[in-house]
């Protein structure tokens, strides 16, 4: 296998249809259940250790007309909200045995309760991940949290999550999670080694295959990217932020590329990279998963961390990823990511660090404006 | 064209009482600052303001400042300053009408409305609350005590949902003395709470009396001067004894068979936030109709009292627990509400649901298009979906909500 070939699978993976994906795996796996998570973190070794297949619900991109969820959902709302949904009244979302949405924002927490109204067939759990991130209380809450979606699995599948299996899982789902760090770290020593558009690709499909499938592409994709060779370009590097849930356009990513930028860092797929290092096998899983959702944790704008402050996280980015600036990235009508644009914004300020802010919508398709607003930043940071 | 129907000229004592009881109130937080004395501020929906009282904090409410600058029609200016300090026009309105006033100059020490001392978010529900409360203790340099409240998704609360919020309410119990000097006493707490609970049964005799035909006030609109004093106030013998006043008002109301219309001749349960910058205009709307709410969603953020919940002063922490969990409307899912709707409907016997879709908020407003198919498809009642906004006047356009309520009134003939 080859760098070129893992790139071709994982593009015709991520333009497969979940439901699709879900089905061909089922019949690989006779009696196999899939369940899909709506961003930005859901815990995948629960669901892989329930000896099902964790998938991505991410909406519908640039292919899915809405032709039912915008009488449901009002123009000021977010597109992945209405495209996920429109997903299931096409059918497309077919042969996903459940979902699991959580408390990222308003929307995404009505949207879960009016997907089991209109899809009763389905499994819909909607976990509350806490906001509170230094009461002792935190960890035991959340376990409890996460053994009650194992108990939803056992009810409505049969299906039993050991202590053993989960462990089990998440030491798998740690070694998926050291190759995506390497990843990024790939990137940030030689960004031409790998596009973003490339390395986004490849981070899709990790969403909708088995965790042992996407360790061993990535292996070979890491060893690949080494010989890769390619010289580095006068571009600026940069870090994309608030991309963490809806999808950016793949011609919007080209973009940023192309007007001069390397992304060395961003938060796109943030809850598949959920953790800084690895999970803890020893002891009761479910604390240990829950315990480093908080103590673990990436910054994200989806949790509130009382330890830092709220730009504490990107400037880390920034430095480590020795960036020049950062481009915020944020989905039209996406509260989280605009509220906190303010308060990042004025942390880089402070920080001397140069920003700039791209809006985008799923379905965007026309990128000049666009290019034209990146290009003159670029132009001015570089030949200053 | 509709009937001739007025508004009948009545402010009763009310909506005095409740004037008087919220002025005081503001005007102790005004003097909060030379008189030393702490404050905290929370947030409305599904609050735990008794608990600031046992801890001799004096809580103050945002949201409600937020509300009394878009009846004032000051809200726009205060949007406009916080749009230019780089919030986007799609972002919660209350939030930033709140950040404007600092920016403005509202807000602060030596002003008329100081910083907290500390923050309390009571994350309930509302995800902006968290941002909200974040950004306010970053600008006060206040202390920011993140509250988390689980999300209603079990038929009940599980243990570990009340075990978690218990011991979160621990924990500001202590951070409270040590910012009051105050040492907490459970039996304190206690006191606060029958005087809550009071409360609680007042508010909730007021509401099933619009079960009369006539309804004695509007569920909605009047309903304003009563959720003051039971998510403020709560918890003080005045909001209890308010209460017994407002009670007492309606049911002479009911035996007189008076309503606030001259002639009820449409009973509707109204769903979402009011516009409050056309308070006013949006009423008259409805009214010229002879359209009574008789139940409302948006008079139970705080808390819902009339299904028979009240605070319980032998279990104090876990009866403030399990009111924060499940027994107001922001914690709970947007399809739990239609179970809410549908009850108003058929217990208060209304005769069409309205809808009043808010940009400001999707907690309320995300998914009322599926709202308004479940009421029309799945149960036959005539509903209207009208959008504006709670707190940003430039969402208003009278003309079109105007032909849009006409035409619904009209068909209901
Ligand atoms: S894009 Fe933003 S607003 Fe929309 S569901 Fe995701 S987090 Fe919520
Ligand atoms: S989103 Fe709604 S509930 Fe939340 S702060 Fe804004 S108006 Fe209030």
């Amino acid at each position: 296998m080859t760098v070129d070939r893992i790139l071709e699978e994982s593009r015709a993976l991520i333009a497969t249809p979940v439901g699709a994906v879900a089905r061909q795996w089922k019949d690989a796996h006779p009696g196999g259940r899939a369940v899909a998570a709506y961003p930005v973190w859901a815990p995948a070794e629960v669901i892989h250790a329930a000896g099902m297949l964790p998938l991505s619900l991410l909406g519908g991109g640039t292919s899915v007309e809405l032709t039912h969820a915008d009488a449901r959902f009002q123009s000021f709302v977010c597109s992945v909200a209405k495209s996920s949904l429109e997903l299931a009244f096409q059918g497309l979302v077919d042969g996903v045995d459940g979902f699991v949405f959580s408390n990222i924002c308003d929307v995404a927490r009505n949207l879960g309760s009016i997907y089991q109204r209109n899809f009763p067939a389905v499994f819909v759990e909607y976990l509350h991940l806490p906001q509170n991130s230094t009461s002792p209380s935190v960890g035991p809450y959340l376990a409890a949290e996460l053994r009650r979606l194992a108990a939803g699995f056992e009810r409505v599948f049969g299906l039993t999550v050991t202590e053993a299996a989960l462990t089990k899982s998440i030491e798998t789902y740690n070694q998926l999670r050291a190759r995506m760090r390497a990843l990024y770290a790939q990137r940030i020593a030689e960004p031409h080694s790998v596009a973003t558009t490339e390395l986004y690709a490849v981070l899709r499909a990790v969403t909708l295959a088995p965790p042992e499938d996407s360790i061993a592409r990535l292996d070979v994709l890491l060893a690949g990217l080494k010989d890769r060779g390619g010289r580095p370009r006068d571009r600026l590097r940069v870090v994309v932020e608030g991309a963490f849930c809806e999808q950016p356009p793949l011609g919007l990513l080209e973009v940023l590329e192309e007007a001069g930028c390397y992304v060395v860092e961003d938060d796109l797929l943030l809850g598949w990279r959920w953790f800084t290092r690895d999970v803890p096998v020893d002891g009761d899983p479910f604390e240990r998963l829950a315990v480093a959702y908080v103590d673990q944790a990436v910054a994200s704008s989806t949790r509130h961390e009382s330890r830092e402050h709220r730009s504490a996280g990107l400037i880390e980015k920034v430095r480590r990823a020795r960036a020049d600036a950062v481009i915020f990235m944020p989905a039209k009508f996406c509260e989280p990511a605009l509220f906190d644009y303010v308060l990042m914004k004025q942390g880089l300020e402070r920080a001397g660090i140069p920003h700039m802010i791209v809006e985008f919508e799923e379905k965007m398709w026309t990128f000049e404006r666009t290019r034209n607003e990146i290009e003159t930043f670029v132009e001015s940071m570089l030949f200053d | 064209m509709p009937p001739q129907v007025t508004e009948r000229a009545y402010q009763g004592r009310v909506h005095q009482r409740s004037r008087e009881l919220m002025s005081s109130w503001m005007a102790e937080i005004g003097r909060a600052e030379a008189e030393r004395r702490p404050t905290a501020a929370l947030m409305i929906s599904g609050n735990c303001v008794e608990l600031l009282r046992a801890c001799h904090l004096l809580p103050m409410f945002p949201e409600v400042t937020a509300l009394q600058n878009a009846i004032r029609h000051k809200s726009l200016p205060l949007i406009l300053k916080a749009e230019q300090a780089g919030y986007s026009s799609d972002n919660c309105a209350y939030v930033k009408a709140d950040i404007g006033l600092y920016l403005d100059g509202g807000m602060g020490p030596g002003t008329p409305i100081p910083f907290p001392t500390i923050t309390v978010c009571n994350y309930v529900g509302c995800n902006v609350y968290v941002k909200w409360f974040e950004h306010l203790a970053d600008i006060s340099g206040s202390k920011l005590f993140m509250l988390d409240v689980p999300f209603a998704r079990t038929d009940a609360p599980t243990e570990a949902d009340v075990r978690y919020v218990v011991s979160q309410l621990r924990e500001l119990i202590a951070l409270g003395e040590s910012v009051s000097g105050h040492k907490f006493d459970i039996d304190e707490l206690r006191e606060i709470l029958v005087d809550s609970a009071r409360a609680q049964d007042g508010y909730a005799r007021c509401k099933h009396l619009t079960k009369h035909h006539p309804a004695p006030f509007d569920a909605y609109f009047d309903s304003i001067n009563m959720m003051g004093p039971i998510n403020v106030l709560r918890g003080t013998r005045e909001a209890a004894e308010f209460f017994e006043e407002a009670v007492e008002e309606f049911e002479g109301l009911v035996a007189a068979k008076l309503g606030p219309v001259s002639e009820e001749r449409f009973r509707t349960v109204i769903e979402g936030p009011p516009p409050y910058p056309y308070y006013k205009n949006f009423r008259n709307l409805m009214t010229r109709w002879g359209s009574v709410a008789v139940q409302s969603t948006y008079s139970t953020v705080g808390g819902i009292w009339e299904f028979g919940f009240r605070h319980d002063p032998r279990r104090p922490l876990e009866s403030i627990a399990e009111q924060m969990l499940r027994e107001n409307l922001t914690n709970r899912s947007i399809v739990a509400r239609y179970a809410q709707i549908r009850r108003y409907v058929e217990d208060w016997q209304a005769d069409a649901l309205v809808i009043h879709s808010i940009k400001s908020c999707r907690l309320f407003s995300a998914g009322q298009g599926d709202m308004r198919e479940y009421f029309i498809k799945e149960l036959g009642v005539p509903t209207l979906l009208v959008e504006s906004d709670l707190e940003d006047p430039r969402y208003y356009a009278e003309a079109q909500i105007k032909n849009r309520i006409d035409a619904f009134f009209e068909a209901l003939e």
